[in-house]
């Protein structure tokens, strides 16, 4: 028994018509060819998978498709935007937060989380934000140092507008 | 040679926009036209004789297109062992079938006894869920040392004892005990150097497709190296002709080891293909990596250290039991003996040395390389040995390093030290590292804050490791005279496009190391262009000439060599038709900036002319071939060892015995850095292994051999939360023997951190008054609290 | 990780959600964090599946009546972030945090987590130390039941196959009261290894419940006598950690063994008095 959904990824809307068991992360992956969400456990542990729903930070390994009807979505796809890189994308490259870049689009989506809730936070708190986010290459030091870069350069660019 | 300043630079990496915008493409991406896919069907019993198998009910299904068992297999051979092992009296190693899929009998939780493969995941989920198995479950061995014991069950009924070999090395035995007699104090020490589970957080995934018109595979695998993959599968397990198979290695996720080794799934897929005419994919769930992806370590060992009245150590006598798991996969035989037993000579003058290794097969998930491979595990034995030695004859465990250290040599001006176990040390300062990173962690300070948490009732731990590992693997000619049924050179192709610009093929594989912008750097420099004008190829048997990838350390001291060396052959070509259009001797001239020179003068040529000259070659030396292009091979004249010191200090709650880790101190010597932001990244992540090995991860089997964390809710990853901000620095001591100079650094981290952390907390017991030798590994906060205790741990 | 192939169907109020219940072989879908994965992994395998998580009615946390009323799709982050929350039940924001992690914060629900009756979830313990009252509606009404005769044994409560948790009442404590949630988490899964809820009124009056430890979450009336109406102090905290888990079955596993985590939690009930101390 397929049901149709329809919902909004990176600002394009789509209807599919999927069966119930389709999970989110699968539709992403294989029906819009979204492929930059990652599979890396199957116990919503590991965060690669992590999107945006309705703006919230997402495990889509562990949503049906059928409940992201009606939904806005943004995956690691939409993040920049005209071409220009989120200050996340930018502060991972500036400093070294990923080596394989398998973790690092959950670790990008779930760290805007962070920063549209707290947009300064303490190391601390980027840690505990972080928590459901493996990473097995950095030892988290550099992520955690281009989280802060991000949030310094968004402080900095909220100042001169 | 030139420089323009990029070597040794924190150059930013070229390869991550790909992967911070969701670009990055990784195996299970890829969907090839008529893809079809498959889902295994798997033992639950961890020994279990299979009695029947039926799939006709699964056959009938929707959407399902074939389905394989161990019989249809029958005559399709096993997956190989590449190291060859002798025991101890010259016979050879026993190395039974590894099969694709098992026939007989499972003897782990996991082995494969069906593929099932459909229209969709979705469907062949659902028919392997339809086979019908039935299993005659056995009796089973999981502990390396019961299942050496007589009267143990059998792993492989024709492998006795389950032994897959016996090995020694060093001086003989009766030597080490008659200066171990000697000793005025023996550290004596039996532990368990747990399991580890890999976990690359990208799951392993194969795509392999068949044309039969051109008759060419094509295999899409997460694999640390392709070259080798398709070599092995070719020449040992199909049979199939080489040049008709194309092996790409696309964005990895990670390895640590663990996609080194040539995996059933790999063959069987490729063989499917060929049976279908359609390509067949599989992805490793989670719960699946934690059954089969080869495990590290896995030792239990008995050590003893003797030392005279000043503290030197005067003998070193090991016994260890290797846990191999139910199959010799790519490596395990060499990780417990040439990667382990070679390396137990330290940093320290140890005069007398012997180890003895009995690898066993047990009914478990085959263990092979993992991060650092065998030199954790000696890191860990000498490294524990030496500050439960400081604790037991209450000397400070730096100064008894002092005491010990080999004195300081560059290998240039004073030779390489010869070790009692095989190799041949390349260069090292191994007091400078301890004194760096004494000064950092403020040495009298921390002690002084220890006695004063004393004081206060808390627990307060300092420990450390001094370490040495042997990587930038390996000579060939060595490795081969230990068993190695491959070379381990490395291949480099830098090929200089008509307009200048340079690709780089390498048969390095980068999955996370940043080859991409570490090789150009290397060739951006040394040509003196732009960084953006090089572009490092990798990956794919089509493009590569030849590769053995990436692992042990050693892309950048053998991969960057033989880069390094097809430079040189391009400078000396240039040279050559630079010399031509100059009107002067090619002795005359030099290159630097990317410049050609006649010395002495201002009339030059740059390098991107001479790229063109060498494409329109219409002024050109008459016996030059036309083309700007070269390809090399280069086999390393020795190991390249790494050495470092980390420092862990730790804080232990009495009431709970969680331990926590306040300071991390770092100080690696790996020779010369090209990128150091890159080497410290590498660094960071390994040390991390190194924690997660000491406080967190553990592979648990119980006694049916079912692993029982086998995943995420149970078998502990290191966190973000969990982990401070490490210190980090570094110390330069080139490597003589390759032309960059360097030494790899890839394992440093994993290899020196462990025994740090573990030696810190039982530091802080001994503050405490608790006297406790070991506490095994992971340091749960529970077997911390038994050590306070004095509970059987 | 694919599920058994099912029926799905997507209610919008409460009333069609009961109407949908009336079937066999079926199952709520809240937050779906506790039963996704076990579908996933095949242990679980309903027919058909009736996703409440439309119903915009049971995301509702309100005052009402002198009580705080959370809706049962509330979830922990919507706890975790919620003004009402952080004034009159402090505990509940400072528990919430330590749930899963924010992804599954944002998606878990409280209704869900107290359905499932994981023996070592979070919310069991701080609703039985609030002495909350559980509203359910079924097909044949609605009913309340106080927390405590919610959880009957090993993810397993009194809640009838088609019915459905609605809300979670809480009367509104007193000023002065002081609650906190402490937690030892197990390493991995950051679930409770055991973990201690206090609720301390003005008067003395203290409820203390525990989860992690038994084969469900209970309030432990042994180490409540013990310090109820007494001042916390050296002694009486001791008498509390002597009274507390009298009779418990306490559960061993991989990570603390049986007389490990029965220590951890009087460490921990130690910890949570001191923190409610005034």
């Amino acid at each position: 028994m397929s049901t149709r959904i329809n919902v909004t990824v990176n600002g394009l809307q789509y209807s599919h018509m999927v069966e119930p068991r389709l999970l989110l992360v699968n539709y992403l992956r294989d029906v819009l060819r979204l492929t930059g969400t990652h599979v890396g456990c199957d116990t919503s542990s590991c965060g690669a998978c992590t999107i945006h729903v309705n703006g919230k930070a997402t495990k889509c390994c562990t949503l049906l498709a059928v409940q992201a009807d009606g939904c806005e979505i943004t995956t690691i796809e939409g993040l920049s935007h005209n071409g220009e890189l989120h200050p996340l994308q930018e502060g991972f490259n500036e400093c070294h937060g990923l080596q394989c870049g398998f973790c690092t689009p959950g670790m990008i989506m779930m760290a805007a989380d962070l920063l549209q809730h707290n947009p300064q936070p303490t190391e601390e708190s980027i840690r505990h934000a972080l928590e459901g986010n493996f990473c097995r290459c950095t030892g988290y030091q550099n992520i955690v140092k281009s989280v802060q870069y991000a949030a310094e350069k968004m402080k900095m660019s909220e100042a001169v507008h | 040679m030139s420089t323009n300043g990029l070597i040794g630079r924190s150059v930013k990496r070229v390869e991550d926009k790909r992967f911070t915008t969701g670009h990055g493409n990784y195996t299970d991406d890829i969907i090839l036209p008529q893809q079809t896919y498959a889902v295994f069907v798997r033992s639950q019993y961890a020994h279990a004789r299979i009695v029947r198998v039926d799939t006709s009910v699964a056959r009938a299904m929707p959407g399902v297109i074939a389905i394989f068992t161990g019989a249809d297999l029958a005559n399709v051979n096993g997956v190989p062992c590449g190291w060859q092992v002798n025991f101890k009296n010259g016979d050879t190693m026993k190395e039974p079938k590894h099969p694709l899929l098992v026939a007989d009998k499972a003897r782990h939780v996991g082995d494969a006894i069906a593929i099932v493969i459909a229209e969709s995941k979705d469907q062949a989920t659902d028919a392997a869920e339809a086979v019908e198995v039935e299993l005659e479950e056995l009796p089973c061995v999981v502990d390396a040392y019961k299942a050496v014991q007589p009267g143990a069950a059998l792993v492989h009924d024709d492998v006795p004892n389950n032994k897959s070999f016996d090995w020694a090395l060093g001086n003989p035995l009766e030597e080490v005990k008659e200066a171990m007699d000697k000793a005025t104090h023996v550290t004596t020490l039996e532990f368990v150097n747990q399991r580890l589970v890999p976990n690359a957080i990208e799951p392993r995934s194969y795509n392999s497709s068949y044309d039969p018109v051109s008759e060419k595979y094509t295999l899409y695998t997460s694999s640390q190296n392709p070259h080798l993959i398709r070599l092995l599968m070719c020449a040992f397990v199909l049979g199939i002709p080489e040049h008709k198979v194309r092996v790409v290695s696309p964005d990895v996720g990670g390895g640590f080891g663990s996609k080194i080794f040539h995996y059933t799934e790999e063959a069987l897929l490729t063989w499917c293909s060929k049976q279908l005419n359609r390509p067949v994919k599989w992805t490793s769930e989670r719960s699946e990596s934690f059954l089969l992806d080869a495990h590290g370590r896995d030792h239990v060992t008995k050590a003893e250290m003797g030392f005279d009245e000043e503290g030197k150590i005067v003998a070193l006598r090991v016994k260890t039991y290797a846990n191999l798991g139910a199959y010799l996969s790519t490596f395990s035989s060499c990780i417990p003996t040439y990667l382990h037993g070679t390396l137990l000579q330290g940093l320290y003058t140890t005069p007398k040395i012997n180890v003895d290794v009995t690898a066993v097969f047990t009914n478990t998930t085959p263990v092979d390389a993992y991060r650092g491979a065998g030199r954790p595990e000696a890191t860990y034995l000498l490294e524990r040995l030496i500050d439960l030695a400081a604790l037991e004859m209450d000397v400070d465990p730096a100064d008894l390093r002092f005491r010990n250290f080999i004195p300081p040599f560059d290998g240039v001006q004073q030779p390489g030290y010869q070790t009692q176990v095989a190799l041949q040390y390349d260069s090292g300062n191994y007091e400078g590292v301890l004194k760096k990173g004494l000064e950092m962690v403020n040495y009298p300070e921390v002690r002084r804050a220890q006695q004063e948490a004393a004081h206060n009732g808390k627990l307060v731990g300092i420990g450390f490791s001094t370490y040495i590992e042997a990587c930038g693997i390996a000579p060939s000619a060595v490795v081969g005279s230990l068993g190695c049924r491959a070379g381990l050179f490395e291949v480099g192709q830098v090929r200089v496009q008509p307009t200048g610009k340079v690709s780089v093929y390498t048969g390095s594989h980068s999955h996370g190391q940043g080859h991409e912008t570490t090789f150009a750097q290397i060739v951006a420099d040394k040509l003196g262009i732009n960084l953006t004008d090089v572009e490092v190829v990798h990956g794919d048997s089509d493009s590569v000439a030849f590769g053995m990838g990436t692992y042990g350390s050693r892309s950048l001291a053998v991969g960057g060599s033989a880069i390094m060396k097809s430079i040189e052959k391009i400078i000396e070509k240039g040279k050559k038709i630079a010399a031509h259009k100059l009107e002067a001797s090619a002795d005359d001239i030099e290159f630097a900036s990317g410049k050609f020179t006649v010395k002495g003068t201002d009339r030059s040529i740059g390098f991107g002319e001479i790229a063109l000259t060498a494409y329109v070659p219409h002024v050109y030396p008459k016996d030059l071939e036309p083309g700007l292009d070269f390809s090399s091979f280069y086999d390393p004249a020795n190991f390249t060892y790494p050495f470092g010191c980390h420092i862990a200090v730790v804080e232990v709650d009495k009431e709970t015995g969680k331990v926590s880790l306040k300071r991390f101190v770092a100080v690696d010597d790996v020779g010369n850095v090209i990128n150091p932001m890159i080497v410290e990244g590498q660094i960071h992540g390994g040390v991390v292994q190194g924690i997660g090995q000491a406080l967190f991860e553990g592979a648990e089997y119980d006694e049916n051999g079912q692993l029982t964390n086998g995943s995420y809710m149970d078998y502990c990853m290191p966190r973000a939360d969990d982990l401070p901000m490490f210190e980090t620095a570094s110390q330069v001591t080139p490597c003589p023997h390759n032309p960059l100079g360097v030494k790899g650094a890839g394992e440093a981290g994993t290899i020196g951190s462990a025994p740090a952390i573990v030696n810190a907390v039982i530091d802080a017991l001994w503050s405490g008054g608790h006297k406790v030798k070991d506490i095994r590994m992971p340091l749960t906060s529970e077997r911390v609290w038994r050590a306070m205790n004095e509970l059987i741990s | 990780m694919i599920p058994v192939a099912f029926d799905y169907e997507k209610v919008k109020t409460v009333e069609e959600a009961i109407a949908a219940l009336s079937g066999d072989d079926l199952k709520i879908l809240a937050g779906g964090h506790s039963l996704i994965p076990a579908m996933k992994l095949r242990l679980s395998r309903p027919g058909k599946l009736i996703d409440i998580g439309g119903i915009t009615a049971l995301k509702d946390i309100k005052e009402e009546d002198g009580e705080i009323v959370i809706g049962a799709g509330a979830t922990h982050a919507d706890i975790m972030y919620h003004n009402l929350i952080r004034t009159h039940l402090p505990f509940f924001t400072e528990g919430a945090a330590t749930i899963g992690d924010m992804q599954v914060r944002n998606w878990g629900t409280i209704g869900g987590s107290l359905a499932h009756a994981d023996p070592a979830a979070d919310w069991p313990a701080m609703v039985l130390a609030a002495d909350a009252t559980i509203e359910m509606q079924g097909v044949k009404g609605r009913r309340n039941i106080k927390a405590t005769e919610f959880f009957t044994g090993l993810f397993a409560t009194v809640l009838e196959p088609n019915e459905l948790i609605t809300a979670v009442r809480i009367a509104i404590p007193p000023d002065g009261t002081k609650s906190t949630y402490q937690k030892f988490a197990q390493p991995a899964s950051r679930f409770a290894l055991a973990a201690c809820a206090v609720m301390r009124f003005p008067d003395g009056r203290t409820n203390i419940a525990f989860t992690g430890v038994g084969d469900h979450a209970f309030r432990d009336t042994g180490a409540e006598q013990a310090i109820s109406g007494k001042a916390i102090d050296d002694a009486s905290v001791e008498a509390a950690m002597l009274a507390a888990l009298q009779n418990v079955d306490v559960m061993s596993d991989h990570y603390a063994s049986e007389p490990y985590r029965r220590h951890l939690s009087k460490v921990y009930l130690k910890k949570a008095l001191m923190a409610v101390k005034s």
